[in-house]
């Protein structure tokens, strides 16, 4: 056995440290609740797969507090994901020209917003009025 | 011979899941996990009839199939990342596994169900 002892720096919460790191660690565990939230919807599939009763028996669960105050958190993770998701499109795509000119970031992520806030809106029409 | 890294199926997954989640994923979220449980909207929208219809056309099927499995592969893929961050820097092809494994899984048992309904 080794009787080395290296010296280790402890990292115990470097994200603390920094607002930066801050949005980043935040920014990556959106990705705990969007996987909690694919989960239940593949839940709901199943059940629906088996039939009616079973289907209004995941409908049910949805409505206990817990769960609700999950979606609650979720609908914020989502939406953060959302913010910080077109805010770096832009600069991992390959660069975008309109006549000649550099597409700015700026325009880029606005019309990430614009696109984003159109098929929010035809989803929920499809959803409650189709 | 060169081994061939699988991080662009990996990625391309992971991007499609992230775009997936930021232009659809809070309606989503807002329908099933609040506005009907908490009754601002009519159960009806999630009737057992409207859905089960939706399932059993082509379209239908490619939705869901498209709204569950891309945001887990997004979901795992950056908590897979994210592991090192935490100090847990062992266990690299367990997590893979597990991890991606429970992507594939939330892949092939959608995939199965719907061709079913």
């Amino acid at each position: 056995m080794s009787t080395r002892k290296p010296y280790v720096r402890p990292m115990t919460g470097w994200w603390l440290k920094n607002p930066v790191y801050i949005r980043y660690i935040l920014r990556e565990s959106t990705a705990v609740f969007v996987g909690i939230y694919a989960v239940i919807l593949l839940i709901g599939l199943i059940r629906l797969s088996s039939g009616e009763a079973a289907w209004n028996g995941w409908i049910d669960a949805m409505r206990s507090p817990g769960a609700i105050l999950f979606h609650c958190v979720a609908l914020g993770a989502a939406v953060y994901h959302a913010i910080t998701w077109f805010a770096v499109a832009p600069k991992v795509m390959p660069p975008l020209y309109f006549k000649g000119e550099k597409v700015p970031v700026e325009k880029l992520v606005t019309a990430q917003y614009i696109l984003a806030g159109v098929i929010y809106l035809v989803l929920l029409g499809l959803i409650l009025w189709s | 011979m060169h081994k061939r890294s699988n991080e662009p199926i990996v990625w391309s997954l992971f991007g499609a899941g992230g775009v997936v989640v930021a232009y659809s994923m809070p309606v989503f979220i807002l329908i099933t996990g609040i506005a009907v449980p908490m009754g601002i909207v009519s159960a009806d929208v999630l009737a057992y009839d409207r859905l089960a219809g939706f399932a059993a056309g082509w379209f239908g099927k490619l939705f869901l199939l498209v709204i569950i499995s891309l945001p887990l592969w997004q979901s795992v893929h950056r908590i897979f990342l994210s592991l090192h961050d935490f100090g847990i820097t062992g266990g690299e092809v367990f997590f893979r596994v597990v991890l991606y494994g429970a992507a594939l899984w939330g892949t092939l048992l959608p995939l199965y169900l719907l061709i079913g309904m």
